[in-house]
């Protein structure tokens, strides 16, 4: 215990005490403090990001090799904080607009401890700090699916994702338990000794629950029936919010837990890996195209594109898990980009509106929230100058590259399947005939502001942006190999 | 003598139980939460006995982890349970249909 390593966990240590204080000031200030909370909040997690930049980002091992401070830890929590920062920004306004009262100072509170769990989850390097962070993530997540208190379909998403989420950490832990049993320890470096030599079959049965423990919590077949259940009912900055930053931040924990406790048994999840991705892939495709409520919609769709951020976890090499963070920054964009144009889709009361039939004739109504929707779309199909386009070429390529031509093959197949629901929705928008007057605009800067920066991300004019990315995301796979 | 086969058994009993409690159990959202704990104190048994097995302190620090954090989940699984219950006056596990497809 020093010095060094309470400097490596800097970011974590900006965000715990950041929503202490919060929370106090929260109880003092009350409703009326909610604002300046929300503005603090967000200056927290970019006060947690600039302490990324020093040992938080490059100091290796810190409390005996529990916490990694490394590159790939770093990455993901840049993006899990932007995509908090941005969760906590989207919120007032409709909060206000759907209970008619101000939201509660709780909510960023709970964001920035949410945030912390996360940071924790990445960069863990035992199983202890993995499950704590887990925890932590989890129950302020609970609470959040919940918080409408009065609306009856967010408290019934939040009692959902509670009961599936405890069902998914108990057996998880459960693996755990089973793999700190039959190994001995539960450092992931110790693991990855255990697993390289002649292994019982409690270490396997350890790795299967794991892995369907980390399943449920990236939502992926055939652990995803929570998540359509969840995505609706929760308010929509939440769903926002559980469709980005907790995706990256499990996707990461699997990364991690593969490679570098369980990578000798690369062969052993190989095969979980590749029926969860495919099983995703084409699942969330066919069922997404029933769907009338577009945050339903979006929930497949998520389902449906972790599929494709596991084809380069099968992959397992360093460019697979390279293509794993390039397709997961893409995808948080487009994901946050989509919801932000749900929050505007508003009727003539202020209630939200969630059909897709009442985008209908949005391209004349709302020309530019069309087009902007209409290239998240786009670009959640993979259709190219897009850059989601870019990513799903990134974690084929690395499938190809690892010998995996039939996961590669099939998984092209499937996206075929997942294009016809996202032309759907620009089909309904750009030739069918405007019911009504259309959604009245919000003449809010912010969420304007953040829909148009999107957008240009995934344009073509995003390409710009792939050779940095692509360093950034060469030297984070590369700190775990 | 009872050894580590006994434990883990009894143990995996257990979180099959559990298991089957929040998958089977179609009547009461309190035996969902009831099942939960079980399946956490499943594990817990396992942990101290890996832990007595292997001279190791680290599976009773674990468990000791565990609990606190299940008192934490029960908490809020109950005042989850409380809001839907004021919503919706029932708390049967049929009931919670309001989203479906």
């Amino acid at each position: 215990m020093n010095h060094a390593s309470l400097m490596m966990v800097l970011p974590e240590e900006i965000l715990t005490i950041g929503a202490i204080v919060l929370m106090l000031v929260a109880a003092w200030g009350g409703q009326g403090a909610t604002k300046m909370i929300s503005w603090v909040a967000v200056a927290v997690l970019l006060g947690a990001g600039i302490a990324l930049a020093g040992p938080a980002s490059s100091g290796g091992a810190a409390f005996d090799g529990m916490i990694r401070a490394d590159a790939f830890g770093a990455f993901a929590k840049v993006l899990i904080y932007a995509a908090t920062a941005i969760a906590i920004l989207m919120a007032p306004r409709f909060f206000r607009q759907t209970t008619g009262d101000d939201l509660r100072p709780e909510y960023p509170v709970l964001l920035l401890l949410s945030a912390c769990g996360m940071g924790m989850m990445v960069s863990a390097g035992d199983l202890l700090v993995l499950y704590v962070g887990l925890e932590l993530q989890s129950l302020a997540a609970y609470v959040l699916a919940s918080f409408m208190r009065r609306d009856a379909r967010s408290a019934e998403a939040g009692l959902k994702y509670f009961v599936l989420g405890a069902l998914a950490s108990g057996i998880l832990l459960y693996g755990i338990s089973l793999v700190y049993g039959f190994s001995g320890t539960t450092l992931f470096s110790s693991i990855a000794t255990a697993y390289a030599g002649p292994h019982s079959l409690g270490l396997t049965f350890g790795l299967v629950f794991v892995f369907a423990g980390l399943a449920f919590k990236i939502s992926a077949v055939p652990f995803h029936m929570w998540t359509p259940d969840v995505y609706e009912g929760a308010p929509t900055p939440v769903t926002a919010f559980f469709a980005s930053a907790p995706k990256v931040a499990a996707m990461g924990m699997a990364v991690r837990v593969a490679v570098e406790a369980m990578g000798p048994a690369t062969d052993q999840w190989r095969q979980i890996v590749i029926f969860a991705s495919l099983a995703s892939i084409i699942f969330g495709a066919v069922a997404a195209i029933g769907q009338s409520n577009i945050k339903r919609l979006l929930a497949y769709s998520s389902i449906n594109n972790v599929g494709f951020v596991l084809v380069g976890l099968a992959a397992g090499t360093q460019a697979g898990i390279a293509a794993v963070l390039f397709y997961l920054t893409v995808y948080v964009v487009m994901t946050l980009g989509s919801f932000l144009v749900v929050l505007q889709m508003r009727g003539e009361d202020g209630q939200p509106v969630e059909t897709i039939a009442s985008l209908s004739g949005m391209s004349r109504t709302r020309p530019g929230l069309a087009l902007a929707l209409a290239i998240f779309m786009f670009s959640l199909a993979g259709i190219p100058p897009l850059l989601g386009f870019n990513a799903k070429l990134a974690v084929f390529d690395a499938a190809v590259k690892a010998g995996l031509y039939p996961l590669a093959v099939a998984g092209f197949v499937a996206s075929v399947i997942g294009a016809y629901y996202y032309l759907r929705v620009i089909k309904v928008m750009y030739f069918d005939e405007p019911v009504g007057e259309g959604f009245p605009k919000s003449g809010d800067v912010v969420e304007g502001g953040l829909i148009a920066a999107a957008a240009v991300f995934v344009s073509p004019v995003g390409w710009v942006l792939l050779a940095p990315l692509g360093i950034a995301t060469m030297a984070a796979a590369k700190a775990l190999f | 003598m009872i050894g580590l086969t006994h434990y883990l058994v009894v143990a995996a009993i257990l979180f099959a139980l559990g298991v089957l409690g929040l998958i089977a159990n179609r009547k009461n959202l309190i035996v969902m939460l009831m099942s939960v704990e079980l399946i956490l104190l499943a594990v817990n048994l396992n942990f101290v006995a890996f832990s007595a097995y292997l001279h190791d302190l680290v599976g009773q620090v674990f468990a000791m982890f565990v609990l606190t954090v299940a008192a934490g989940e029960a908490a809020i699984g109950l005042a989850i349970l409380v809001i839907y219950f004021r919503g919706r006056g029932t708390i049967a596990v049929d009931d919670v249909n309001r989203m479906k497809g």
